[in-house]
């Protein structure tokens, strides 16, 4: 298989890879740039454990091919903080125990910044349904959608 | 020295909310999981699996595969080596077969290839030759003498002859006078339940890294439960010598016991071991489905009798649960649940593992006991509308209490099943009205608990801050419980502890992290662990001293004079004295080693409100509230979690999780998008009330919490259902297609 | 594999045709890849349109809608003015799997994809809409209709793709909806649905229906009878009964692991109902 050179920017920095044509934007993160944040959980976009931002919009990278990506805007949960400053999310989830085992937070808090930056005040309902893709065994959702509620409020009083 | 015991205890760190140390790496994907590990020169491996839920393997030809350039390495089940033990050979089996394959999906031989892709090819070249056997998947069906075998010869003594040779084990629990005790009975209702295999469901699958030299030296990082149990039957399969593989645990992307066995770990490490380099090994979605352990499929019938007044006078049940193609004693935690919640004169539970041409059973959450409590739960409360007696109430009637013989045998000392249902009863959710097509159902639920062997090891460092070291992986916030432990005792603030997962060669042997016993057995010698330093921290102020030991007393973080008497001299803390360690005797450490017992059984009540849309059979869960006796909740937040999460899972069996098989013997849902674990917009908010009554074999009263959350949302829901719609399903999961059937025929 | 991001339609329509193979386009990829991960399909040329003219907008003519082929389901739910006239499409879309989904998923994946169970093609084939296909001859139209040949086929010939789904203009006192029943509430492919369209009078009666299910048939189908129990009526009782035997009467599906034969056919006839219900609403009429 012939490698596709592609030249990207992810979480700001220019990044440039090889790729084979079938290898995933999943695989080049984890397998060619040691972006080992992003998860794969199934490899069929059931899970979001993947979850990335691809030109601004919420993706499952494990479904977008790598040489897809060829002049993108790509960001991971590796950019989600500045510097040694978490995200509000990111703090909250830690906070208030968003997490059990881990695995699946990067893709909910890529997944739950990309909905705040959509809508700053959704209810329930709407983080629930916004995060669907997003499967947690451990948690059982309540203290996931809770921090994301309390994130939500945080972000709302620091930019009126 | 003597310490002050007990749930009473006034704790300063004990009980908060605090954040949990490995957050920020979690949050930042800074945390190494099992697939994200790599090494140099590393390969790619990957397993062939079986199309067959039944054949003989005739033949394997690898040529063509190992003639493939990039392919470095081939194995098959003739690679490994000859365990003693009858449970690690079925392991060895389960990883890659042997002489038969018995379910789809069973792994037959492995390759490492330098590269993903050619080791997918590689696996197409390979030429299997199978002759195909008939096959069995439905507990029933495997139950019946005539059924197909699925292996010979594996019954045990305790199985009557003449019976299928697919019953390796029957258990009988239970005491005293059936026929009497049923004969009091105003009414006896006999009911028989069928529950489907669910499977764990954690996001991350399975994944490994491993480098074996030609010297027997080999190094393993894995997810999983326990890396001790992994070292030992590893090396055992693999013909080591456990001081000779290291295991280290990665960080671990959920278990619920589905990581307490291994399935890539040794073929990873013969593929190493051939082609003399590191192999990195990860199931896909569609494998840990396959051929990860689901847990057991189960087929129960329960008689209960009760009075009119809403005593239950006997119970009996009769339980048979498939662990897939080979022996498996999860049944028997199944017989001494299933009517653990109550206080009866005459109990009989009669369980049976049979085999089926289905993956072998693994560990989930509270294993064997929701389908047992389901079928129990379902039965009473039946009974309960027979009479139209309030569930609640007759719960309390003849709930087990302290000095009630189990059903399964010892005599509980003090539990929470009274609290916990005086909650319930109190609670603004059991009075609250429900309107058309809604329901409200109940059910108790039960977890023994584990101990067992535990190490730790809790250094005193040079600036007076704590390192604990302990061998159980952290798979939903134990550093955190384990460091408010260490900090507690010690009287030190938690930020001046660290608490880390020691490899298998850094610290002595610790059982895996299961049966809810990491807060309490770890806990318990981290406690001691600390004690221990204490001890010898004591000591050496006395020395500086000179005064007895007996006179120096720890209170808040520092050594002091037991009194007055003793003399007069400023506290030291534990700062003060680990600076000058060097020159009272050296470096300061505790540890301690148990076989721990007294894990003190866990008791919950969940209350669940369901809607059923009588049209298309679907169920909505409205509102749900778990109550649980929690001993002490060391991280309030973490035992919520655990509360919700298990409830979830309950759930999630309940309504829609199943593994299906076709008449063919394949499974046809292997996938997140047809195996359906509950999704965010499945659920409301899971409301949580923790009980604490101490547990006295934990010097905090510690209780574990993990698995009894799992246990009673199946009888709760199917309760609710039946309360919403008058029709009583005897079947999980409740899916629309069935309860629509169900409703049309009512 | 090769992967191909080609300058023009027509070098797209080329390589199609010439490619031995199998040969997959990507619109937004979301059944493509997960098929290849599933090693379902392993096709030897994916073709990248979506960076082509058109391909990712939305744009009004002759007061409808042309939308473009790799124009994912969260740009239609962005279209106020597409929500506005077609929110049964647009919600039938905004079924399709996930926020993660929905930001690749397109309408022509959908379609393409060629499964009886895609949710916005019973939507679309109610609504009427015409696809778009390019080939070697040039363009053509088809109904959204005749796109689907059975389980994962399509009628398109070698070398043809679509370009774009046209929607048209809206009458007055229109509506349309789309239910699908999936066992969770979000993730699952539809068990069965059903995809209504309708027109009223100004007195309330339904001058014109279309009904169209999903998951009940080896391709979408239309159901004539059942827009015929519907014509004509203020979708009283006795027309939704109509509605729903037309229905249950047209479903000849298969029984797998998603459904049985029973559930699909009782449900799809629940499903049209509640749909024609709500899309009666939305043409402003109220029983």
């Amino acid at each position: 298989m012939k490698m596709i050179p592609v030249s990207t920017r992810i979480n700001g920095d220019e990044r440039e890879f090889l790729c084979a044509p079938d290898e995933t934007l999943l695989d080049v993160l984890r397998d060619r740039l040691g972006l080992t944040g992003s998860k794969e959980g199934c490899g069929t976009g059931d899970c979001g454990a993947c979850s990335v931002m691809l030109n601004g919009r919420l993706v499952c990278s494990c479904l977008v091919l790598a040489a897809e990506s060829e002049g993108a805007e790509v960001e991971t949960i590796e950019g989600m903080a500045e510097g040694q400053v978490l995200h509000p999310l990111q703090r909250v989830f830690i906070e208030k125990a968003a997490l059990q085992c881990g695995i699946c937070t990067p893709g909910i808090l890529v997944a739950a910044k990309a909905l705040l930056e959509k809508n700053p005040d959704p209810s329930e309902t709407e983080i629930r349904y916004w995060l669907a893709g997003n499967l947690c065994r451990c948690t059982g959702y309540d203290k996931i959608i809770r921090a994301v509620q309390e994130a939500a409020a945080e972000i709302r009083r620091l930019q009126p | 020295m003597t310490f002050q015991s007990g749930a009473k205890r006034d704790f300063q760190v004990v009980g908060k909310r605090l954040v949990r140390p490995d957050g920020i790496d979690k949050v930042t994907g800074k945390a190494l999981y099992g697939a994200d590990f790599s090494a140099p020169g590393m390969l790619f491996g990957r397993v062939l699996r079986s199309p067959h839920p039944h054949a003989r393997i005739v033949s394997i030809d690898v040529s063509a595969a190992e003639s493939l350039e990039g392919v470095k390495a081939i194995v098959t089940g003739w690679d490994l080596a000859e365990p003693e033990d009858e449970a690690i050979r079925d392991i060895r089996d389960n990883c890659l077969a042997r002489d038969k394959v018995l379910y789809d999906g069973h792994a037959v031989a492995a390759v490492a290839a330098t590269s993903k892709s050619i080791a997918k090819e590689a696996i197409r070249l390979i030429k299997v030759e199978y002759e195909i056997l008939p096959h069995v998947t439905d507990v029933d069906v495997a139950f019946r003498p005539d059924a197909p075998a699925v292996q010979e010869g594996r019954s045990d003594e305790t199985v009557p002859e003449e019976s299928s040779p697919n019953i390796t084990r029957r258990f009988e629990f239970g005491h005293g006078n059936l026929e009497d005790c049923f004969a009091k009975a105003d009414k006896i209702v006999e009911r028989s339940f069928k529950t489907a295999a669910t499977h764990q469901g954690y996001i991350e699958p399975h994944a490994c890294l491993a480098s074996l030299g030609s010297d027997g030296r080999g190094e393993l990082w894995c997810c999983t439960q326990g890396q001790y149990l992994v070292r030992t039957v590893c090396s055992e399969i693999l013909g080591l010598e456990a001081s000779q593989l290291r295991v280290t645990a990665s960080e671990i992307g959920g278990g619920f016991g589905g990581k307490t066995t291994v399935f890539i770990e040794p073929v990873a490490l013969a593929l190493s071991g051939k082609a003399g380099r590191p192999v990195k090994l990860v199931m896909s979605r569609e494998e840990v489905f396959r051929a990860s352990g689901p847990t057991c499929s189960s087929s129960i019938d329960v008689k209960i009798g009760m009075t009119k007044d809403g005593r239950i006078t006997a119970g009996e049940a009769v339980l048979r649960y498939s662990g897939g193609a080979f022996p498996c004693e999860t049944v028997q935690f199944g017989s001494q649940a299933a009517f653990a919640a109550y206080d009866l004169d005459a109990v009989k539970t009669h369980g049976f593992n049979v085999m089926t041409n289905r993956p072998k059973e693994v560990a989930y959450r509270a294993p064997g006991a929701p389908m047992a409590v389901y079928a129990v739960e379902s039965v009473v409360d039946e009974l309960c509308q027979e009479f139209d007696l309030d569930p609640l109430e007759v719960r309390l009637k003849n709930a087990a209490r302290k000095g009630t013989l189990s059903a399964y045998g010892p005599t509980f000392n003090e539990i929470g099943l009274m609290a916990t249902l005086e909650a319930a009863k109190a609670h603004p959710h059991y009075s609250a009205p429900l309107g058309p097509n809604q329901g409200r159902g109940l059910s108790c639920g039960f977890w023994f608990n584990f101990g067992g062997n535990t190490c730790v090891s809790l250094n005193i460092n040079s600036d007076g801050t704590v390192g604990v070291v302990e061998g159980n992986p952290d798979i939903g916030g134990s550093r955190a419980s384990i460091s408010m432990m260490a900090a507690e005792e010690l009287g030190v603030p938690y930020e001046k502890v660290r608490t880390v997962i020691a490899d298998t060669n850094t610290l002595g042997y610790n059982d895996t992290t299961d049966g809810s016993r990491v807060t309490f057995a770890v806990g318990l010698a981290t406690i001691e662990a600390a004690r221990d330093a204490i001890k010898e921290m004591c000591g050496r102020v006395a020395k500086l001293w000179g005064i007895d030991e007996e006179a120096v007393i720890w209170e808040n973080g520092c050594a002091k004079p037991a009194s007055s008497n003793a003399g007069d001299f400023e506290p030291m803390s534990l700062a003060d004295i680990a600076a000058i360690a060097d020159n009272t005797g050296g470096p300061i450490a505790g540890h301690y080693e148990v076989n721990a017992d007294g894990a003190g059984v866990s008791f919950g009540v969940h209350l669940c409100d369901v809607e059923v849309d009588r049209e298309t059979g679907s169920t909505q869960i409205l509102r749900y509230t778990v109550f649980q006796d929690a001993g002490k909740a060391v991280h309030p937040d973490y035992v919520e979690g655990q509360m919700q999460g298990g409830a979830v899972q309950g759930i999630g069996w309940a309504l829609n999780e199943e593994y299906i098989y076709g008449e063919d013997g394949k499974l046809q849902n292997a996938g997140f998008l047809d195996y359906r674990v509950p999704v965010a917009s499945d659920l409301p908010q899971i409301d949580t009330v923790i009980l604490e009554i101490p547990n006295p074999g934990h010097p905090y009263g510690v209780r574990g919490v993990g698995e009894t959350s799992i246990v009673p949302p199946l009888a709760a829901i199917s309760n609710a259902v039946c309360r919403a719609t008058g029709v009583r399903m005897t079947e999980l999961p409740l899916s629309p297609a069935r309860l629509q059937k169900a409703l049309q025929e009512a | 594999m090769k992967y191909v991001r080609p300058d023009s339609y027509e070098a797209a329509s080329a390589l199609l045709g010439e490619e031995t193979g199998i040969a997959r386009i990507l619109s937004g990829g979301t059944d493509v890849l997960v098929q290849m991960r599933s090693e379902v399909v392993e096709p030897s040329l994916i073709i990248d349109l979506k960076h082509l003219d058109g391909m990712r907008e939305i744009v009004t003519e002759d007061g409808g809608f042309r939308i473009g082929a790799a124009v994912s389901g969260a740009q239609l739910a962005e279209h106020e003015a597409l929500c506005a006239a077609w929110p049964g499409v647009v919600e039938a879309a905004g079924l399709i799997g996930s926020s993660q989904i929905q930001s690749r998923a397109s309408l022509a994946g959908n379609l393409c994809n060629g499964s009886p169970a895609a949710d916005s093609v019973p939507a679309m084939v109610a609504a009427g809409a015409v696809a778009r296909v390019f080939g070697a001859e040039g363009f053509r139209d088809v109904p959204v209709a005749e796109i689907p040949a059975g389980p994962g086929k399509t009628n398109l010939k070698k070398g043809e793709f679509l370009i774009s789904i046209y929607l048209p203009a809206r009458p007055e006192r229109a509506g349309d909806a789309y239910l699908r029943f999936i066992p969770r509430t979000e993730m699952d492919i539809a068990v069965c649905s059903a995809g209504i369209n309708l027109v009223t009078g100004e007195d309330g009666t339904c001058t014109e229906a279309r009904v169209a299910l999903g998951a009940v048939a080896p391709t979408v189908i239309l159901v004539e009878d059942a827009a015929s129990a519907l014509i004509g009526s203020k979708l009283d009782d006795g027309a939704l009964k109509g509605l729903a035997a037309a229905v249950e009467a047209a479903c000849r599906p298969i029984g797998d692991k998603r459904g049985t034969v029973e559930f699909r056919t009782k449900t799809a006839g629940v499903l049209a109902r509640r749909a024609a219900e709500i899309a009666y609403q939305r043409a402003g009429a109220k029983r």
